[in-house]
């Protein structure tokens, strides 16, 4: 069985469709991002932790199972609230971590009023016989981000200069041209999918980003296979146009570009599927990118070589340009 | 079996390295230094230790002690991601609290001496034996006159007194002159000794801000390191000057080094010490000092105990200094990445400790591993269906390469949390990626008329060039975000390295050596492709 064989479909005359198609989603994405801003999770902003004593004070009263804990709050407009045990189980005692809505400092004794709430006519076995005030929430403090400015700040210089070093081996491999226009496909790809973030209202986490990250990782490879065939390519074929022969080049790498796509979509979507809701907006951002990804490799990055190369050169001397080097 | 092959060693390093380090998941009762290789599972899957530490800020003026606790934070975080990618969650909790969570427990005690140690160093000069003596007898005639602020000791002074006289009548003229204190401490060797017994009493004094003001003005008393070898050892009490001559600050970097077991200085031969580099300014003052002190002894002190305290010989020009003292290396490399993140700016204490429970529930990790199955099975089948026989190989060699990526995990001291988990299930259905590059190279050879030989070798040899460039491109990200990156990025860019190499090393090395040594032949006319 073959899938894609021999094709020709004319990626590089339809360039400025995809163009549009790309500038439309970046817009969106722009206004989006305006509009709603970005939903950062509990990650990246400040909270309340309350630790909450759920013992019951009846004996015959099995201990609180945490899962019960957990839909409970959710259920009850806390869906992003992290809930871990501290200390034995059989002592029922919860640290709930939940966003504030607000930043001013009386958030504490506002979200304690709702929580104990919450808790109060859902398990009413566990709080009996108890002073509700002191003893069920025994501390709750305002908490910090887990990932603050510091480790953002840091975590964003190591991506910029990863993206310099990957320009410069391009360069070193390919030309400059390549170079940028992979990194320029690769910010495509990332806000395209930012924008679907905001514009859907999805929480930015810490699992988001790693999905990012990926994405740039897989995203790059899709796209540095088929400049590699476009080198290879513009070597063998010197006499063709230039556009001609990154069309070749993009249909002859199309079978294995579908079929990359589509065994990572595969495991992506098991993951959206199956994966539970924890990774639901993981497994929804890996989508996106694979989907985007292999669209600015196809479309957007070799595309943008030739319009860059051709703005740059006559069209005689940009395979000598493009192929400078090795 | 023919010649020898690199290629076939490798293979068998390959499959060695991931047997060793999973075999601890499968096999129980493996000894002790085989089995402590073992994956841990991160906080949101299995949770940990969770300790609170309270920031001291009395000591600091207002603007300092603002910043204060965001800059212990970031001290802390730089102390474990030296000790490891051990994803830990570090939150500042109120005004003066940060909580700190680390998965798993087995290193808990190790982590938290790291946390708390707030690495106070400081070079101090010990004080000459009159001065000293002196000293010591100032320290016992103020104790004892002020013997009811000091319950323990009043107490031993009661028990000594009836075991040296029964008869209590005549316990104070037996006394007379000494005072208690100077029971616990003796004359040594060099300096004084306190006996083990003692010890814990002498050092609960030292922390006593109400003995410190025993003390005559200019000096003060420390212990000496323990030897953590020995179980019950006496330890020397040093009097010192407690003017700071050089401190953590002038310190540019430390690190740890082993003497040669030919070394004839006996401090370092055969044993870890820290050889520290100072700044300029601390090179300058350190000249002055030794220069200034010859012939008497600088003491290393660090959080006030005293870990050397070497004559001056000759004034030391440059700036290195060693710390030497009893230590294991463990001991020693705590140490230097204690001393290279800097000082705590304030003093904390830990609160409490207590285990902590997983942030997820048992039904999110039943439910992505069974996504984690379902993709991988589909990866798997649609390889055999499209690729036939030479798919049944990229699927067989897909199970080493997955035992690869956990087996590296864990010989990085990795942590594996769910969105790891779901990023190893991407992995692979990326993984086979290398494996359609050459297999769609090699239909496309064979297209041409090739025999399978020769399209496998020049498939092969185009693809590979495609294959290092796109994942060297990818691994170069990862190298980078490894060394600039802190917490979740540096776990991020060791799972996809590992990721990386180990598909890259399958497609290019593995795969092809089962297919040139069992599926073609010189003659064989078709490829099962």
């Amino acid at each position: 069985m073959r899938l894609m064989q021999n094709t020709n479909i004319p990626f590089v005359g339809i360039r400025y469709w995809a163009y549009a198609l790309s500038a439309i989603l970046i817009i969106a994405g722009v206004i989006g991002i305006a509009v709603n801003g970005l939903n950062w999770s509990i990650d990246f902003t400040s909270g309340v932790a309350a630790k909450v004593n759920l013992k019951a004070t009846d004996a015959k009263v099995p201990p609180l199972k945490i899962d019960k804990l957990r839909s409970v709050l959710k259920t009850n407009g806390y869906p992003e609230a992290e809930i871990q045990h501290v200390g034995e189980v059989e002592n029922a005692s919860f640290m709930i971590k939940i966003k504030s809505k607000t930043s001013s400092s009386d958030v504490s004794s506002d979200t304690k009023g709702k929580i104990l709430d919450i808790i109060q006519t859902n398990f009413p076995e566990y709080v009996a016989g108890k002073d509700l005030a002191k003893d069920v929430i025994e501390e709750i403090y305002e908490v910090g981000p887990k990932v603050g400015g510091e480790l953002r700040t840091a975590a964003l210089l190591a991506v910029l200069i990863s993206l310099v070093l990957m320009i410069v081996y391009i360069w070193f491999r390919f030309e400059l041209t390549f170079g940028l226009m992979a990194i320029l496909a690769l910010f495509h790809d990332v806000f395209i999918i930012v924008g679907i973030f905001a514009i859907t209202g999805r929480e930015i986490t810490v699992q988001i980003i790693a999905a990012l990250l990926t994405i740039v990782g897989y995203s790059i490879n899709d796209t540095i296979v088929i400049f590699d065939r476009i080198r290879e390519d513009l070597k063998t074929y010197r006499k063709d146009p230039v556009a001609d022969v990154f069309n070749r080049a993009i249909n002859r790498t199309l079978s294995r570009t579908i079929i990359t796509a589509g065994t990572t979509l595969f495991t992506a979507l098991a993951l959206y599927f199956f994966g539970g809701s924890v990774l639901h907006d993981f497994a929804f951002a890996m989508c996106l990118g694979i989907f985007f990804g292999t669209y600015s490799s196809i479309f957007v990055a070799s595309n943008l070589v030739i319009d860059l190369a051709h703005a740059t050169h006559k069209e005689k001397s940009t395979i000598q340009h493009l192929t400078k080097r090795k | 079996m023919k010649k020898f092959s690199w290629r076939g060693l490798s293979i068998v390093i390959f499959i060695c390295v991931t047997a060793f380090y999973l075999a601890p998941l499968a096999i129980p009762n493996l000894p002790d230094w085989w089995s402590k290789h073992k994956l841990k599972l991160g906080l949101d899957l299995r949770g940990g230790m969770q300790i609170l530490l309270e920031v001291d800020t009395s000591e600091l003026s207002e603007a300092d002690a603002r910043g204060a606790l965001d800059q212990n934070i970031k001290i802390i975080r730089e102390r474990i991601d030296q000790f490891g990618v051990a994803e830990p969650t570090i939150q500042k909790l109120g005004e003066k609290r940060i909580m700190v969570q680390l998965p798993g427990v087995s290193n808990f005690e190790a982590a938290e001496k790291l946390i708390k140690q707030t690495a106070m160093l400081e070079f101090k000069l010990v004080a000459q034996p009159e001065d000293s003596k002196k000293v010591l007898e100032i320290v016992d005639a103020n104790v004892n006159q002020n013997l009811s602020f000091f319950p323990k000791l009043a107490a031993l002074d009661k028990k000594d007194k009836k075991v040296l006289a029964p008869d209590s009548t005549k316990a104070d003229s037996l006394q007379a002159g000494t005072g208690v204190f100077s029971t616990l401490v003796r004359p040594g060797e060099r300096d004084y000794t306190v006996q083990f017994d003692d010890v814990s009493i002498v050092q609960e004094l030292l922390a006593d801000t109400l003995f410190q003001r025993a003390v005559p003005m200019g000096f003060q008393l420390a212990l000496e390191k323990a030897n953590t070898a020995e179980k019950r050892e006496d330890r020397r009490l040093v009097v010192l000057h407690s003017n700071v001559e050089l401190s953590g600050s002038d310190l540019a970097k430390a690190k740890v080094e082993f003497g040669s077991s030919t070394s004839t200085d006996p401090r370092i031969a055969n044993k870890p010490y820290i050889s520290i580099e100072m700044k300029r300014d601390g090179a300058m003052k350190f000249e002055r000092v030794t220069g200034d002190n010859i012939n008497r002894r600088l003491a290393i002190v660090l959080d006030g105990v005293v870990y050397s305290d070497p004559s001056i010989n000759d004034k030391i020009s440059g700036g290195r200094a060693q710390i030497t003292g009893t230590f294991t290396t463990s001991e020693a490399s705590e140490l230097a990445i204690v001393l290279n993140t800097g000082n705590l700016v304030a003093p904390i204490k830990p609160v409490s400790t207590s285990i902590i429970g997983a942030t997820l529930g048992s039904d999110s990790v039943r439910s992505g591993t069974m996504a984690g199955v379902i993709g991988l099975l589909a990866v798997v089948l649609f390889m055999l269906f499209y690729y036939k026989l030479s798919g049944f190989i990229a699927d067989f060699v897909l199970v080493f390469n997955v035992g690869f990526i956990l087996a590296m995990l864990t010989a990085f001291g990795a942590t594996l949390t769910l969105p790891g988990i779901a990023g190893i299930i991407l992995t692979i259905g990326m993984a086979v990626d290398a494996n359609v590059l050459i297999y769609e190279r090699i239909r496309e050879e064979l297209d041409l008329g090739k025999t399978p030989r020769s399209a496998v070798d020049a498939g092969y040899k185009r693809a590979v060039i495609t294959v290092w460039d796109s994942n060297l491109t990818t691994l170069i990200a990862a190298a980078v975000l490894y060394q600039f990156g802190s917490g979740p990025i540096r776990g991020f860019a060791v799972t996809l390295a590992i990721g990386i190499i180990g598909s890259m090393f399958c497609a290019i090395v593995f795969v092809r050596s089962i297919l040139e040594t069992f599926v073609i032949t010189a003659t064989s006319k078709k490829l099962s492709i």
